[in-house]
């Protein structure tokens, strides 16, 4: 058996004169979690689409399970799982309901299809909701079932599009603890996330900028190798208000700093040199008011990686 | 009636009838938004936050209680409401085969804005979101990022005094996401608008002046940030541990932990005395082989506030039952 269930070489897909995927290559392997990271709009979910077979592949190569999807989708379909953006669940069908008609659209046998649903329904959270409506479900439960219904099948690979988006911390780390149980059984995930604490899940992060892949390795490596500047984090006692000096005083040129950026209420700035600035700042500060109640030198969080890869070069200042 | 209070709720109730009896989406809620507050309303999925939101706007009936814009009554104004009011639902749709100017002029007309008011205002408010390169091109064809800006331009077309946003930031990548929150902050220091949101995203809820949150229909607390984030008892310990899964498994027994969360890779420990129990945590730990990496006290986020907060009233409900 191949170590690998995604392989993919020189990735391509151009609508009309616009490149959407431009040339990329990895692969994942099995049991593998891995982070497939961009900003909206960068060749995330297109890149997905043609490894599903749902788009055609322009040009390059892809082989899923050792199949090409753009020929070989159908023999491809009974091992692949894909739970897309949108949930794509019947609202008018009970949550059991719903597991069994993926079920059945998978060929699933009766006695295999009453096992999984109660595995599922386990599985998700759902034992005594198993017969409400999907349409009266909210958002976590949403999600675990349809995490549920992609991969009633037992499917080797599955493709995860921004599962967590729009449901609460509780429920996110739920989800992911159900992502990792996956893999520990050997099946291949391919996820796409906006939350930065997600990322740092995966085994192997690979962020994708206009259509281009401008990094790929573990998110401890991508810390260290993928960030220009050093990380202060900045606890202010008003926070808009020190944002607002920190910009003024950059773009005045009396503050070397490559990215200022809220984190919530705190404030990152990427700096040439921590040590040296951290002073530098909390003067600067208390002298028009704002009291620095911490400044730290901290290791970058794969955000501030994220924020550095994907700043189009024409942005950075010079 | 206080001028001051923008948004107000007493006592709502909200039931939906169902097949076996009636559910309670909003259990009592009582909540006032001041002028020029942004007030975020946080809670796990199905805590009852859009259910709210649309109550408080009158596209929802409510049960019982009282609820009010501006002092507008939510069920007798309802119209008066929408012309005061700036609205983005969740998962809206702005129509994708028109421009990013005739979406503006459309949202314009619906609100019964002059044609003059228009050539004086859009210009400005297209400025203002981002939006001045791109008048020509197709909603369709804008990023996640921009198409939430011109819902944001199209909901301010009618200069509202207060806006109601649900989860308006939905699916949009970090950086996308500060963008936005930018906006709201110049929305709020130039034009002093009141900003009622509802988020899922902790760090949104950071920047609000205060934050409710919801569980379960009621609303369990609401303060400034950082008043919520003083709730939750002890001392902040973050690390990284070698091995992941026996360190989070060995940590919560230990004296002094009061409770431990996951965030990614990393463990985050309430403590009583973080030099002393971070010094006995590494040790523990090293006993096992496993190592502590980054150890270091940090402030409370809403993040763990917000775990910590809603776990302790789940698991006070399931020792209820």
């Amino acid at each position: 058996m191949d170590e690998y269930a995604v392989q993919v070489e020189d990735l391509t897909k151009r609508f009309g004169d616009f490149t959407a995927v431009d040339r990329v290559s990895f692969r994942v392997r099995r049991g593998e979690v891995y982070g497939w990271l961009g900003p909206n709009g960068a060749g995330k979910t297109t890149t997905i689409r043609m490894l599903l077979g749902l788009l055609k592949i322009t040009s390059g190569r892809a082989l899923v399970l050792g199949y090409d999807p753009s020929t070989q989708a159908k023999h491809m379909q009974a091992h692949v799982g894909y739970m897309s953006q949108l949930f794509t669940l019947y609202n008018d069908l009970t949550a059991r309901e719903n597991i069994r008609f993926y079920g059945q659209a998978y060929g699933l046998s009766r006695a295999e299809l009453r096992h999984r649903q109660a595995e599922i329904i386990e599985m998700a959270g759902l034992q005594g909701r198993e017969n409400e409506l999907t349409a009266t479900l909210s958002g976590g439960w949403k999600q675990r079932l349809a995490l549920g219904c992609a991969i009633v099948h037992r499917p080797e690979v599955v493709f995860l599009d921004e599962p967590t988006a729009g449901v609460d911390p509780v429920s996110r780390r739920d989800f992911w603890g159900l992502i990792y149980a996956m893999a520990k059984k050997g099946v291949a995930v391919m996820v796409t996330t906006h939350y930065m604490d997600e990322a740092e899940l995966c085994q192997r992060v690979g962020f994708i900028s206009e259509g281009r892949l401008v990094a790929l390795d573990t998110p401890d490596r991508l810390k260290k190798t993928h960030m220009r500047g050093q990380v202060l984090e900045i606890n202010a006692d008003d926070p808009e208000r020190a944002m607002g000096l920190l910009k003024a005083a950059q773009q005045a040129g009396e503050l070397v700093c490559d990215e200022i950026a809220f984190y919530g209420a705190q404030i990152h700035a990427v700096v040439p040199d921590a040590q040296a600035l951290q002073p530098v700042i909390t003067a600067y500060l208390a002298s028009e008011g704002v009291r620095v109640s911490s400044i730290e030198w901290i290791v970058p969080t794969l955000e501030d990686v994220f924020i550095s890869a994907v700043t189009p070069s024409h942005k950075r200042p010079e | 009636m206080d001028e001051q209070v923008v948004i107000s709720t007493q006592n709502l109730v909200k039931q939906f009838q169902v097949k076996d009896g009636a559910v309670t989406a909003i259990d009592g809620v009582t909540l006032q938004v001041r002028r020029g507050e942004t007030y975020g309303l946080i809670g796990p999925d199905g805590a009852g936050k859009t259910t709210t939101t649309r109550v408080i706007l009158g596209l929802l009936t409510r049960t019982s209680g009282q609820s009010s814009i501006l002092g507008h009554d939510s069920m007798r104004d309802t119209y008066r409401i929408r012309e005061r009011v700036g609205y983005i639902a969740q998962q809206f749709a702005l129509p994708g085969d028109l421009t990013v100017m005739e979406n503006v002029r459309f949202f314009a007309r619906v609100q019964g804005v002059s044609s003059a008011e228009q050539r004086r205002r859009i210009p400005d408010l297209l400025e203002f979101a981002g939006l001045s390169g791109f008048t020509d091109r197709l909603a369709s064809r804008l990023s996640g990022g921009m198409k939430k800006k011109l819902a944001l331009a199209c909901s301010l077309v009618h200069e509202p005094q207060v806006v109601l946003l649900d989860e308006p930031t939905l699916g949009v990548d970090p950086v996308s996401r500060r963008e936005f929150w930018n906006l709201l902050g110049d929305l709020r220091r130039e034009r002093g608008t009141t900003i009622f949101v509802c988020t899922p995203y902790m760090d949104e809820a950071e920047r609000c002046n205060w934050v409710g949150l919801m569980y379960e229909g009621r609303l369990i607390a609401h303060d400034s940030p950082g008043k919520i984030k003083q709730m939750v008892p002890g001392r902040l310990l973050e690390f990284k541990p070698s091995d992941f899964v026996p360190a989070w498994r060995l940590v919560p027994d230990l004296p002094g932990v009061l409770e431990v969360q996951t965030y990614g890779a990393m463990l985050h420990i309430f403590v009583d005395d973080p030099d002393r129990r971070g010094r006995e945590i590494e040790a523990a730990l090293a006993a096992q082989g496993i190592t502590c990496e980054g150890m270091r006290e940090i402030e409370t986020r809403m993040e763990e506030a917000f775990i910590s907060l809603i776990r302790k009233q789940s698991a006070g409900a399931s020792d209820a039952a």
